[in-house]
């Protein structure tokens, strides 16, 4: 079976219609077929190799940072003499400089957000599975979804270019407010400002297509109530980013004007650097920045999540074989979540002087927000209520982001109060809080659906021991990672601190020769230290999963027929790996998306298409 | 499919021809109700702010409605665009508000 | 399998894919502009009692612009319906109109450009401010000694710290169209002041104290206003762009699929009207506010 569903593309009556080829069974060549190609399952997994590769490149800004903070000024073991070698006298004697750890901190926070969650998540998988999932045969727009990744790509490329610029990458953090953002004197701000451009160019094209997808390209019989949840998820998100994501890419034009032209309109009267009155004409606005990008910021936060929940949604179906509870509650949250998700933000701008009445707003659409991510999360957790639950690797990582996620969206109330928010604001707290809901959860569900769709893009299976050494060490190791990190911030501890507290610490210690309220207490410094080794470990726990996923490509274990989980959705009907134009004919959809065990049904799963009656399904493809 | 499309009006061009230069009278109509609204003597700024920026709209109905045949439309891009004009609203109106709503005492 | 719905609508959605497409993309720009707008407005209500400009911009050329863009919305229209009713001559004339309607827009726009960019004040030492468009300046060539005058200004700033010497040219004078004023504030309001006299004013050196044009570093609103007319103008020349290429070797497609030709048409006409639908906001809240 396998040999013949590689002879690809099957036989078509329609080849002449195509973009590519023309004559018959023509073999696209390597550019047009792996590098430009119009091919959504080819651009899905452009996106998915290059996000990965962003992500492990942002895990190592990481790692760097996290040994500045515990070891200050110590030069980097190994690393060090590369680093003096690439980036110059911000790395002298192969120290880590403050100006080199502001621009690893905010190129860490754009480089995982930007340039590997979003397009791990909702581009990578969004569009190999999308499209499969609704019986479409391919994106609505397949030569927008290559400019989309393109633009990606640059933007990416001009991200890491200015690392190697004089000054550095950008320093201002991923938020680069400004005043702070236009008077670094470093041009990395200039190529952020660009690559962020591109970026969102690419999502907002990414967007336009998939909501295009969704809405035009269903199967027949593929009615809304009978996606699966990953689509809606999916449908959500493009949505958020479509309608979020263009404010900020006007507060970029904005800024890149205050950076070229001169302008301003982040910079206020008098605005003072380093104790001189500043050239500028003065009458702007930095709340306006803040605005502008929490607009888009904490929409953003749920582009990371719902993609997540889509995933983990997924495979909790299938591996607890029955339907999941509540799926129509779980659409109207998912719908209610992104839309109130628009009227949040300014819950990131509570220290900025805003009116009690106003912060009282956005404290209610806070706390509200939170009543459909917990629906959600209920939903997923009564599903697993008397299942019969496989412990696959893809189940693992999908069962360890409920608590994970949990933990995540539970210690973001006491931010979402603007009382509470008022000591724990800008501390290590808030870091633990959202690398809980982006690391632990969105990331290992995102870990789950590469265990979970691998066979479907290969046609073999990643090895499941070392998935499970994967996850173990992943899953102690984060929160090793991320839990004192909650202490810390409850003690006090300050974000982006290059030294990680320690002048501050010293300073106020020695004033009084004991330990003064303030001064951070020397437990809470040395914690700083496990959190070191904890990521290194983290680190080490990853390199199984990079093997895996590179050998299992041609020696994993092959994968039995084309739906080797027993799944219900159409993404599993096809052949593996699914040809160019998906199906055939597009499938009819008779039932809805989750209908595991079915009392009388001769399987435990019944495929979307099968018809009523129990007859075998129509054939979507000739393969097989 | 290709029922629903032949459903469709049969089109005319004398017709939309007319229905052009009404657009295009209505253009010029508002444009210059616009200017002079702006030259009035006894105004204040809101004022005068709010009367153009009604005309602005109305100006604004014609070309979206008549030209980019808004007021037939599918139910679909409503939908669509009935969401996009929320979050523009909650976008201007609500920054608007956080600005005015400030602690006495102090400027932005 | 193909991709449905290409040309023809989808029966229960009752559109076909690029006009979803295009809308999902103006509601996009929709949030675009109005992220400028905000902008906008969080500026003007922020600045200081009087310090916000009135009148600076030609409300004649400004009127002359919304109806050119006015008019090539109703040409893009007529196209799309010349080949709904399968008149490809009406076609090509209504669309060559659009172009050309297009690119005077962006003549005018120019105009108005460089009109702002030789518009200069100058801070005077006793504290008055001239200002007016830039007649001429005269320079010293240091390298051959000898005094020459020129019609464009060397650089775009002048400032007590960098002295005025631009590649071994040293400023002499600088002569402007304009007037002299008492305060900057007397500047903000020209609407106010009905009738201005305008004439000759030569300045030495050494009376300037700081003398800059009307660029968009000059003050917030003309940060704004060339942002915003910058970016309208960049749609425009995009369209124009898409506008071009269906008008020339797009129309290839009329042959084969005129259908789907006239779906493209509809959908650039699309963007085309929602660009003229930013002008309209546009020009009041620029020229006429």
């Amino acid at each position: 079976m396998e040999k013949l569903v590689q002879q690809f593309p099957p036989h078509r009556e329609d080849d002449a219609h195509h973009g590519h080829g023309g004559h018959g069974h023509h073999e696209p060549g390597f550019w047009e077929k792996y590098i430009f190609s119009t091919d959504h399952k080819t651009i899905g997994i452009q996106y998915g190799l290059t996000a990965l590769m962003f992500m492990l490149f942002g895990f190592g800004l990481m790692i760097l940072m996290r040994w500045q903070i515990a070891h200050p000024g110590v030069p980097v073991p190994f690393i060090g003499p590369l680093l003096e070698k690439v980036l110059g006298s911000v790395a002298a004697h192969g120290a880590i400089s403050p100006e080199l750890y502001n621009s690893f901190g905010a190129m860490h926070g754009t480089i995982m957000v930007f340039l590997g969650i979003v397009p791990l998540a909702f581009a990578a998988f969004g569009n190999y599975v999308v499209p499969l999932m609704i019986g479409a045969p391919d994106m609505t727009f397949p030569r927008v979804n290559m400019a989309s990744y393109q633009a990606y790509f640059v933007g990416g490329l001009i991200m890491l270019v200015s690392f190697f610029i004089p000054g550095g990458a950008a320093q201002a953090g991923w938020t680069s407010y400004s005043p702070l953002a236009t008077t670094i004197p470093t041009n990395g701000q200039l190529f952020w400002i660009i690559g962020m451009v591109f970026l969102i160019s690419s999502s907002l094209l990414g967007a336009v297509n998939f909501i295009a997808t969704i809405i035009q390209l269903r199967a027949p019989g593929m009615t809304w109530m009978r996606l699966p949840f990953f689509v809606w998820a999916q449908f959500v998100t493009a949505f958020i980013l479509l309608l979020a994501f263009p404010p900020l890419e006007a507060a970029a034009v904005m800024q890149l004007m205050d950076n070229v032209a001169h302008t301003s309109f982040f910079l206020p009267t008098g605005l003072a650097v380093g104790g001189q009155l500043a050239n500028v004409s003065g009458g702007g606005s930095p709340l306006l920045w803040q605005h502008l990008f929490w607009f888009l910021g904490h929409p953003e936060v749920y582009v990371l999540i719902l993609p997540a929940m889509g995933i983990v949604c997924e495979i909790l179906a299938n591996n607890t074989r029955k339907p999941i509870w509540g799926y129509k509650s779980l659409v109207y949250a998912a719908l209610a979540v992104g839309f109130l998700s628009f009227i949040v933000w300014a819950h990131h701008m509570y220290l900025t002087g805003m009116g009690t009445k106003i912060s009282t707003f956005f404290q209610a659409t806070t706390m509200i927000i939170s009543i459909p991510s917990v629906i959600i999360l209920t939903c997923f957790f009564i599903s697993l209520w008397g299942g019969s639950i496989r412990f696959t690797t893809p189940m693992l990582f999908a069962l360890a982001f409920l608590p994970m996620f949990g933990i995540g969206g539970l210690t973001g109330l006491p931010l979402g109060f603007n009382v509470s928010d008022v000591h724990l604001h800008d501390t290590y707290y808030i870091i633990a809080h959202f690398h809980y809901v982006v690391a632990p959860g969105t990331i290992f569900a995102l870990f789950a659906g590469v265990y979970y769709w691998y066979p479907k893009m290969t046609g073999r299976m990643m090895n499941e021991f070392w998935g499970r050494v994967h996850f173990w060490g992943s899953f102690v190791f984060m929160n090793i990672v991320f839990m004192p990190m909650f202490a810390q911030g409850m003690a006090g501890m300050l974000r982006r601190m290059a030294d990680g507290g320690a002048n501050y610490s010293a300073a106020v210690n020695s004033k009084a020769g004991a330990e003064v309220v303030g001064g951070l207490s020397n437990n809470m410094m040395s914690l700083h230290t496990g959190i070191l080794w904890g990521a290194m470990c983290l680190g080490i726990a990853q390199i199984p999963f990079i093997i895996n996923v590179f050998w299992s490509i041609k020696h994993g274990e092959k994968a039995k027929g084309d739906n080797p989980w027993d799944a219900t959705t159409l993404e599993w009907q096809t052949p593996t790996p699914p040809p160019h134009g998906n199906f055939d004919h597009a499938p009819q959809v008779y039932r809805g998306p989750y209908e595991y065990s079915v009392p009388g049904h001769a399987t435990d799963f019944t495929p979307q298409n099968e018809p009523e009656g129990g007859a075998t399904p129509k054939p979507i493809s000739t393969a097989h | 499919m290709s029922q629903l499309h032949q459903v469709e009006h049969p089109v005319e061009f004398k017709s939309y021809l007319r229905r052009c230069l009404y657009v295009f009278i209505a253009v010029l109509c508002t444009t210059s109700l616009m200017i002079g609204a702006s030259f009035l003597p006894n105004y204040g700024w809101t004022a005068k702010v709010a009367m153009i920026l009604a005309v602005a709209c109305v100006n604004a109905f014609v070309v979206a409605g008549y030209l980019m045949h808004l007021l037939s439309e599918k139910k679909m891009i409503y939908t669509l665009l009935g969401f996009t004009i929320f979050f523009f609203a909650g976008l201007m109106g609500l920054t608007i508000w956080a600005m005015h709503d400030m602690p006495a005492g102090s400027s932005h | 399998m193909e991709i449905p719905y290409t040309s023809k609508p989808r029966p229960d959605t009752g559109v076909y894919n690029a006009k979803i497409g295009i809308w999902l993309f103006l509601a996009s720009e929709v949030m675009l502009f109005g992220g400028l707008f905000s902008a906008y407005v969080l500026l003007r209500v922020g600045a200081a009692p009087g310090e916000w400009p009135h009148g600076w911009l030609n409300v004649g050329l400004g009127t002359l612009n919304t109806l050119i863009l006015a008019l090539s919305a109703i040409t893009t229209l007529l196209a799309w319906v010349a080949c709904k009713v399968g008149q490809f001559g009406k076609f090509k004339f209504f669309h060559a109109c659009t172009l050309a309607l297009a690119l005077t827009f962006l003549c005018v726009k120019m105009y108005e450009y460089h009109d702002k960019w030789i518009h200069y004040e100058i801070k005077l030492v006793d504290g008055k401010f001239a200002d007016g468009h830039f007649e001429g300046a005269v320079y010293v060539d240091k390298a051959a000694n000898k005094e020459l005058e020129e019609h464009s200004f060397r650089g775009m700033a002048f400032s007590e710290v960098s002295g005025g010497v631009t590649n071994n040219y040293e400023l002499v004078s600088v002569t402007l169209e304009g007037r002299i004023v008492a305060d900057e504030k007397d500047l903000m309001d020209l609407r106010a002041q009905k009738h201005i006299e305008h004439g000759k004013v030569t300045i030495e050196r050494s009376q300037i104290k700081h003398m800059e044009n009307y660029g968009p570093w000059h003050n917030t609103f003309l940060a704004i206003y060339f942002t915003l007319t910058g970016l309208h103008a960049l749609h425009i020349l995009g369209g124009s762009i898409v506008i071009g290429y269906l008008w020339g070797p797009g129309r290839k497609m009329w042959k084969k699929d005129p259908e789907r030709f006239t779906n493209r048409i509809e959908v650039s006409g699309l963007f085309w009207h929602f660009v003229d639908l930013v002008w309209i906001f546009l020009f009041p809240v620029l020229y006429l506010m």
